[in-house]
């Protein structure tokens, strides 16, 4: 196995297209080295993008949404306050994940790019209608996150393509999002099933919606008709619930030894209306 | 009451700070994988990846040519011609015809480092034809079932059972059906437990070391090496004497380490490089796949209750599968079932089942959990039925003293009254309870064993003691016995130094099993410390000139028994072992029996729970232990014991399970998907020690380290019942199967 430690994105895209053999980046290592120990890959090239500049930075672009650097952990997002402000259901997703320890190495872009439909900071990103930004040999390009992943464990990127950035756009007034994810157990557990909803209110009523599930599809999901049935409602009681159906319309999950079929169909709708209501509480100012 | 109120003793019943406690939290400790020596080889495994399967062809040539190979060993490599359990132990160590469940050792390397071992194993090849298997119990017992193993079967199984029922048993007394008869209720419900391990955060770990003169050593992390001793040794065709066992410290055991799985494995794999030792190191995923989990139980209960409460008759029927080879612990699961309640009429059938899993091992109660669940749960639903206060019909059919046990014997002291009567008068039974919420109330039972116990004592020059034991402290027995030890010498706790030690250093010990250690090596090391305190008082008659008898021990003195017996000034045991040289020579006790005077106890708990309707997850409120300790030497390591206990009962109620695919694979081999409680799904848990003490104990201590995990499964199913109206009688109750029941009651 060779290391590599690139100082550019484009040194990093050059180093993986060159590679011959299996290729993996490593952010935070929390998938990565842990599949390396237990014997699941054993890459060729393993590439380090925390020699480049700037991975590990939050700022606000000019048009007032967020660059997130690939090397940010977990704990770095839930410590900057703007980013809680104005995306705390993206931030409370990335928070789930794992435990203090892994809080401190974790990365959105490692969560996304390691293709689990049970990644939990994915669906607030989807939600929240965040893209990524692509370094490639032979440029940039920019893709809706939700078009990232492709199966579970594979993604759109090209060979010799890496994320340099995550971008979040701007918040704007009277909007809110949440993630929300059924485990048996309080932490260290996978989403049995996500959900995410992100929305804007015009006094009570719904104008804007997003909505995206986790765990209950071969990839994380966006899901337009879920967002149509409370566009234009106070989410009041019959919204919910033509909301709880919609989204469990959209479920095509698997039996596994982590949940079946039905409870994670049934448990797709009952998330969603709770963050629903949560993401409304947030629009109307609501910090909890 | 709490024993921080006794005042008869000074040490029994105080707190101090455990002695082995400083190299735990700093890191200093040598658990099992710690150990290395110089020339030491790793060695790696190959696991058979089928539940069931005929083993063709091994090929282990490219392995055995890999640079750095040091020996390959397959069961070719064992001696033959062992008959019953000594082959089961084998059998289970390395497979030979058939791989019997997935994970079922196949063979084995000996390498200069872990990953040259790990590419080794890769490298060989396994031509498998993979047969049908079986998984569930029941399933095993059907007629068109895979056959495990032809002839299995002991002497105690009738003609014409199905061939998978290797063991069988039947007893009782009184008249069952006149019992049903009399009663105003009678239910009947069929239970299913799934098979849950022991989880303990250290995996199996040893070096073994063993010449071409059949002599070896051995360090292993183990609950018994005396036991590891004689199954290494029986595997490998040694004399037993010529091993040499010494335990690490232990990361935890609940029974899962008082027998064999790699260890003989490292030794055999020593002998064939030459004699170096070899560290064998298991993964999380081997200790789920290949170590032994408790038995999986499918149980028929039957019970007829009057309108009072009284209990008129009462069924049991179990059965159990322990994996591929006999020994289930059904037998317990039955002796313990009823063990709360006085019986006229009482019956139980058992059967001891095979199926193609890991061999399961001792965890904590073995069988005990799965028979309460059973019989618990339909008493609460009668006393629901019956409009009865649970706890008034326990009280109503408790045992107490003289009774005769469901299982046979009459009951020596026992403290059930008393622990069900602390229980109703604690205050977490009148806290008012929300929508969703639900109170569960269960009793449950457990022995105390005492074994082959042997312990020495010896005073040092100072006027210090040391106490070698041979029980392995995995519960805080280390520190119980230093302070039973300095209570009966008279001299402080800090005095006296516990130390576990190797087979070559005693007789043989049991292991540390049957909520034995505090009670018999316990015992063993009081009696030993009054052989040391006869010596030292003849050393004083001595120099006193006086009669021994004449001379008494108080507080770590010796003196004069009276006027009558001579005027003169006590004398210290600083100052009789400061002359110990002139006076006779070294100064000891020792003492080694099978000790009389076991001491069983009965808990009681209470848990409220809130269960989420419309996901069906159960939260933990409140939780409540109320046991009987005898005496509690160390209270904060009794309450650790019975909080232990009921966190493990927990993860086995809610969401603990052994989940196998349809190939008969082991899907959770990992605590990510083998989900125990993580510290933030628990509160924290109340207990109240009990204490009728044990007449059968110098200070009364009953065993209290298994009861714990018996009422959890039952009492957690009676509260998720009143939660929600819907009872479930299948383990885990996962939020899956918790929000299907309550569906399917139409809520
Ligand atoms: C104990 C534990 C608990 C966990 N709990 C959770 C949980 O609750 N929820 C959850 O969703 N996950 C959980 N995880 C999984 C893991 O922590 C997350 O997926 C994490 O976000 C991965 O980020 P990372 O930076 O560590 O990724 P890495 O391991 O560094 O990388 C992951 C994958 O992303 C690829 N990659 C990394 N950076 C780039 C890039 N810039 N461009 C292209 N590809 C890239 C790598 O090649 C690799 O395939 C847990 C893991 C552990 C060990």
């Amino acid at each position: 196995m060779r290391y590599h430690t690139p100082t550019t994105f484009e040194d990093a895209a050059q180093l993986a297209a060159q590679a011959k053999g299996l290729t993996r980046f490593l952010a935070g290592g929390t998938d990565v080295l842990v599949q390396l120990r237990a014997g699941m890959v054993q890459p060729d090239d393993l590439i380090d993008l925390k020699k480049i500049a700037g991975v590990s930075e939050i700022t606000r672009t000019d048009d007032g949404g967020w660059r997130i650097g690939v090397a940010v952990p977990g704990i770095a997002l839930g410590a900057h306050e703007g980013l809680c402000a104005d995306w705390p259901g993206v931030v409370e997703g990335m928070e789930l994940v794992g435990s203090t320890q892994i809080q401190g190495r974790a990365t959105l872009t490692g969560n996304l790019c390691n293709g689990s439909p049970a990644a939990d900071s994915v669906p607030g990103l989807v939600a929240a209608g965040a893209s990524v930004e692509i370094t490639g040999p032979g440029g940039t390009r920019t893709l809706p996150v939700e078009d990232v992943p492709v199966s579970p464990g594979k993604t759109a990127l090209k060979a010799g393509e890496l994320i340099s950035a995550i971008l979040l756009p701007p918040r704007g007034e009277n909007a809110g999002d949440a993630y929300l994810r059924f485990i048996p157990r309080t932490e260290m557990d996978i989403a049995v099933v996500g959900s995410a909803v992100s929305l804007r209110l015009d006094g009570d009523t719904v104008t804007e919606a997003r909505v995206a599930l986790g765990a209950v599809a071969p990839t994380v999901k966006l899901v337009p008709e879920a967002a149509d049935a409370i566009i234009g409602t106070t989410l009041d009681e019959p919204a919910l619930e033509a909301l709880a159906k919609v989204a469990s319309a959209a479920c095509s999950p698997i039996d596994d030894k982590r949940g079946t079929v039905a409870f994670r169909t049934e448990v797709a709708g009952v998330l969603t209306k709770r963050a629903a209501l949560i993401a409304k509480a947030r629009a109307k100012g609501d910090t909890a | 009451m709490a024993k921080d109120e006794f005042k008869e003793f000074k040490l029994v019943g105080t707190r101090p700070d455990r002695p082995d406690g400083l190299d735990k939290v700093t890191g200093r400790a040598r658990y099992g994988a710690d150990i290395s020596a110089p020339g030491m080889l790793w060695a790696a495994v190959l696991r058979s990846p089928h539940a069931h399967a005929r083993i063709v062809k091994i090929d282990t040539s490219k392995a055995e040519a890999l640079t750095g190979v040091k020996a390959v060993i397959t069961r070719a490599d064992f001696p033959t011609g062992l008959t019953g359990e000594d082959w089961n132990l084998q059998e289970n160590t390395m497979a030979g015809e058939r791989a019997l469940y997935d994970g079922h050792a196949v063979a084995a390397v000996a390498a200069t480092s872990k990953l040259r071992a790990e590419e080794a194993v890769r490298l060989i090849e396994v031509e498998y034809e993979v047969l049908p298997h079986v998984i569930d119990v029941d399933d095993a017992i059907k007629p068109d079932a895979p056959v495990i193993r032809e002839g299995a079967a002991d002497a105690t199984v009738p003609e014409g059972m199905p061939p998978n029922v290797v063991r069988y048993m039947e007893f009782g007394r009184g008249d069952v059906e006149a019992g049903f008869a009399e009663a105003d209720l009678v239910m009947e419900k069929t239970y299913k437990t799934e098979a849950t391990h022991q989880g303990y955060i250290e995996p199996h770990a040893c070096m073994g070391q063993l010449g071409a003169d059949g002599k070896g050593e051995m360090w292993v992390c183990t609950q018994g090496q005396w036991f590891i001793r004689k199954m290494c040794t029986a595997v490998l065709g040694l004399e037993t004497a010529q091993l040499r066992v010494t335990p690490s410290e232990i990361g935890g055991g609940f029974g899962g380490k008082t027998t064999i799985f790699m260890e003989p494995l490292s030794l055999a794999l020593s002998k064939k490089a030459g004699g170096k030792p070899v560290k064998l190191v298991m993964s999380r995923s081997d200790v789920l796949r290949a170590t032994g989990p408790t038995a999986s139980a499918s149980m028929d209960v039957k019970i007829g209750m009057k309108k009072d409460g009284t209990i008129t008759g009462a069924r049991a029927e179990f059965r159990m599968q322990g994996g591929a080879f006999p020994g289930s612990p059904v037998d317990m699961a039955l002796y313990c079932a009823f063990a709360p309640y006085k019986l006229t009429n009482v019956e139980h059938v058992g059967y001891d089942v095979l199926a193609n899993r890991p061999k399961c091992a001792a965890y904590r109660a073995p069988g005990s959990p799965m028979g309460a669940f059973a019989v618990e749960s339909l008493l609460d639903e009668m006393c629901r039925e019956l409009d009865v206060d649970p706890l008034d019909m326990r009280l109503k059919n408790a045992v107490r003293e003289g009774d005769t046990a469901s299982y046979g014997p009459k009951y020596g002291s026992i403290g059930l009254v008393e622990t069900l009567e602390a229980t109703k008068a604690h205050p977490n039974l009148s806290i008012p309870l929300g929508p969703n919420q639900g109170r569960g109330i269960a009793a449950g039972y457990w022995f105390n064993h005492n074994g082959e116990t042997s312990v020495s004592m010896a005073i040092s020059e100072d006027g210090t003691a040391q106490v070698s034991v041979g029980t392995p402290d995995i519960g805080g027995s280390r520190a119980s016995i230093a302070l039973m030890t300095a209570e009966t010498l008279g001299i402080p706790y800090e005095d006296v130094r516990v130390n576990v030690v190797e087979t070559g250093a005693l007789g043989v010990n049991e292991p540390t099993h049957g909520s034995r250690a505090t009670f018999a090596s316990g015992k063993a090391a009081v009696i030993a410390a009054g052989h040391a305190i006869t010596e030292m008082c003849k050393r004083a008659a001595n120099e006193w000139g006086i009669d021994p008898e004449a001379v008494e021990w108080v507080d770590g003195a010796a003196q004069p028994a009276g006027d009558n017996a001579g005027k003169f000034p006590p004398m210290s045991i600083a100052e009789i072992a400061g002359k110990m040289g002139s006076t006779g020579g070294p100064i000891s006790g020792h003492h080694e029996s099978v000790p009389e005077g076991v001491g069983a106890s009965f808990g009681c708990h209470v848990v409220d729970v809130e269960v989420d309707p419309e996901t069906g997850r159960t939260t933990i409120l409140r939780y409540l232990v109320v046991q009987d300790a005898g005496r509690a030497i160390h209270p904060a390591y009794v309450e650790g014991q019975y909080q232990g206990g009921a966190a493990q009962g927990i993860g086995w109620a809610l969401n603990e399970a052994y989940i196998y695919g349809d190939d008969g694979r082991l899907q959770n081999t990992v605590f990510l998907d083998y989900r125990v409680p993580v510290a933030s799904d628990l509160p924290m848990i109340d207990t109240v020690i009990v204490e009728v003490p044990n007449p059968g104990h110098p200070y009364g201590v009953r065993g209290v380290g298994e009861t714990g995990i018996t009422p959890p499964l039952p009492a957690i199913a009676n509260a998720i019942q009143e939660a929600t109206g819907a009872r479930l009688c299948e383990l885990p109750m996962s939020p899956p199967k918790v929000l299907a029941a309550i569906k399917a009651k139409g809520g």
